[in-house]
């Protein structure tokens, strides 16, 4: 059997442990997909795989038990799901082009979610169409507010939505509700003040609490969707650790930018012997030094009146 | 006197009635929603037709045009009061049949109930009601059971129909406007609904032994006295005050009546420490007791006018009206036990 296994890996097939058989990688960028694909993900399955589908920790669905000989028939029965789901393709019908940036993961935002400062899959697939079909290891995930169930401090990329808060004293009536929330669900960035609510606009997070709780509307949403940018958290073996905060109240526009030019900046300066071509951006950014990355990442990059740039960073974690 | 009037036209009427009102109606504050990219109805100023909105019932009631959520009654400072300006000119408000019913209950607690209260008083005088047309119910609506679903002392009655404005007018002043900028004069009959899905019954038979019922106490752990019910209710009227010395200042202060909810912390608490109602079930019962019994008592006619907005909000969907119809199975549980 010859089996160039690079290119078999680009194209979202998983050298297993058992030789000869493959798994296919399907992504869902934001883990939003119209049910009806799943019809066509347990065809795959039943006719080519051993009839398991592995939901996996980046919100994919990995189909094992596949023999290499039928990976051109799975890329056919891939192609609507691809397409449906809107996938940067290069080649059309031949599966998916690029794996090396993982699936843009999310929670399931404000479709849903009460708490959630934003739609989490229609901005997860508008960074998919911005850095698709790049096959650098970056981790990108989205979470709806500072609650972070998607874990997202653990990616090169967290968003982290926020709202800034808008307060109309005129419909408060000092019930409490709003400080009561902010002190013992988050950051305890109000106060009372002759009756009236002050918030400490630097302790703000933004996560909504005040206006969840308010009765009487006097606290709203800001109109504009704010973000916190964290980056470079990561697993693996070295050295672990949680991505750090880098801009507060980013915008959309803003965040894709700096997304963009982090792959500039990685192509510059990854290690051209990291086994695999694969080595996590904070490693990069621990060689060059923060400023270098940052002066390419803010390159170009325009920001919100009112976001803050957290600079310098230095991230801790476990050291082995 | 009926009349029928082309959008352009209806704003016209708007725009010579803003030289002496202000015009309140429903309308739509864009992301004003608890939730992201949700939108909230609530009252505000409206300078055209365009901006009423009419297919949806408004999540808080008009009551905050009489009855600010957070009103400045006067200044002070040394030996000296002033007294809050009126605003520079009166109101007109649009508002369905059942919100004009509760017009009459604020009336009854803040001008009938012992002496006139002042401050309502300047407002309320210089207020003129339109009525806005129910072609059907809304979820969670009972004004039918609540006999609020018709009413006849407005000022005027708008209705939208087929990108017209039909209006039957009851104000001698505003005649001419009407005629002047009217296209038809057809007869216009307002339209109410004469059917709710949510269906009431309020007992005869109710005694103050009902507060030793167990219906009350589910609530205890269901309901968050977050307030949300009095605050959306057309007919609670409950405030409190406070007075407050400018932190730049402390020689200069101000007094503000604000609203207040029986469901909330703090309602009942008195000097000492004490606080009758401590459980959201005995604060439920009190609310629920003052809609459709006590009140009545008193005045001769419910409180509650039927329009559903505290069931609309409730974030943790209880039902007021579920709880008028748990009344029933209440009164015969106390008079058992009375027995007993």
């Amino acid at each position: 059997m010859d089996v160039n296994t690079k290119k078999m890996k680009k194209n979202a097939f998983r050298v297993t442990k058992h030789r000869g058989f493959t798994a296919s990688r399907i992504r869902v960028p934001g883990g939003y997909l119209e049910a009806k694909y799943l019809g066509m993900i347990q065809n795959i399955a039943e006719t080519y795989g051993n009839g398991i589908v592995n939901i996996t920790t980046r919100q994919g669905f990995e189909i094992p038990g596949i023999k290499f000989a039928d990976m051109p028939k799975v890329n056919e029965l891939i192609q609507p799901i691809i397409e449906g789901l809107d996938i940067n393709q290069e080649v059309l019908g031949q599966g998916y082009t690029a794996s090396g940036t993982r699936n843009v993961t999310a929670c399931v935002g404000n479709n849903v979610c009460p708490y959630a400062c934003y739609n989490t899959s229609l901005f997860a697939k508008k960074i998919e169409k911005a850095i698709f079909p790049n096959d650098l290891y970056f981790k990108v995930a989205l979470t709806g507010c500072p609650n972070d169930c998607a874990k997202v401090r653990m990616h090169d990329f967290g968003i982290m939505g926020m709202t800034l808060p808008q307060y109309d004293k005129e419909r408060c009536v000092n019930c409490g509700a709003c400080v009561k929330a902010c002190t013992k669900k988050s950051v305890s960035a109000l106060a009372t003040v002759n009756c009236k609510v002050v918030r400490d606009a630097h302790k703000c997070i933004g996560c909504g609490e005040c206006v969840l709780n308010c009765p009487t509307g006097a606290w709203t949403r800001s109109h504009e969707k704010y973000f916190r940018l964290t980056i470079f958290g990561r697993t693996g073996k070295k050295n672990p650790r949680l991505g750090e905060d880098f801009i507060k109240w980013a915008d959309e526009a803003s965040i894709i930018k700096i997304i963009c030019n982090t792959y500039d900046y990685v192509k510059n300066y990854i290690d051209p012997l990291a086994p695999g071509g694969k080595e996590h951006i904070g490693y990069i950014v621990d060689r060059t030094g923060f400023e270098e990355f940052k002066k390419w990442a803010l390159k170009d990059v325009q920001f919100p009146a009112n976001a803050e740039i957290n600079t310098p960073i230095y991230w801790k974690g476990i050291k082995y | 006197m009926g009349y029928c009037l082309d959008q352009a036209g209806f704003n016209q009427i708007l725009n010579e009635w803003s030289k002496e009102y202000f015009v309140y109606a429903p309308k739509l504050f864009k992301d004003g929603g608890s939730f992201s990219d949700t939108d909230r109805i609530r009252y505000g100023e409206i300078h055209t037709v365009e901006e009423i909105v009419f297919d949806r019932k408004s999540d808080y009631s008009y009551k905050e045009i009489l009855l600010p959520l957070s009103q400045t009654l006067f200044f002070f400072t040394d030996d000296m009061v002033k007294e809050a300006d009126l605003p520079k000119k009166g109101a007109v408000i649009l508002l369905r049949s059942c919100d004009l019913h509760a017009v009459k209950r604020l009336d009854e607690i803040y001008l009938q109930n012992g002496c006139e209260d002042y401050y309502y008083k300047r407002l309320r005088d210089r207020v003129k009601f339109i009525l806005i047309g129910c072609q059907h119910s809304f979820e969670n609506c009972f004004c039918v059971d609540m006999g609020t679903n018709r009413i006849d002392n407005y000022d005027a009655y708008i209705e939208m129909k087929n990108g017209e404005i039909y209006v039957d007018n009851h104000n001698d002043v505003w005649k001419p406007l009407f005629t002047t900028y009217s296209r038809r004069t057809p007869e216009v009959i307002p339209a109410y609904a004469t059917e709710n899905k949510t269906h009431i019954h309020i007992p005869d038979g109710i005694t103050p032994d009902i507060a030793h019922s167990k219906i009350w106490d589910e609530y205890d752990s269901r309901c968050i006295n977050c307030g949300r019910c009095n605050f959306v209710c057309p007919t609670c009227t409950c405030f409190t005050m406070q007075d407050i010395f400018y932190v730049d200042n402390g020689k200069v202060g101000e007094r503000r009546r604000v609203w207040a909810s029986c469901m909330v912390d703090g309602f009942t608490d008195v000097a000492g420490g004490g606080c009758y109602r401590k459980k959201n079930g005995q604060r439920m019962r009190f609310k629920v007791l003052h809609k459709v019994y006590d009140y009545k008592k008193r005045n001769g006619y419910h409180m509650c006018v039927g329009c559903g907005r505290c069931d609309d909000i409730c974030p943790e969907y209880i039902s007021f009206s579920n709880s008028i119809n748990k009344l029933d199975a209440a009164i015969k549980e106390v008079s058992i036990n009375a027995v007993k």
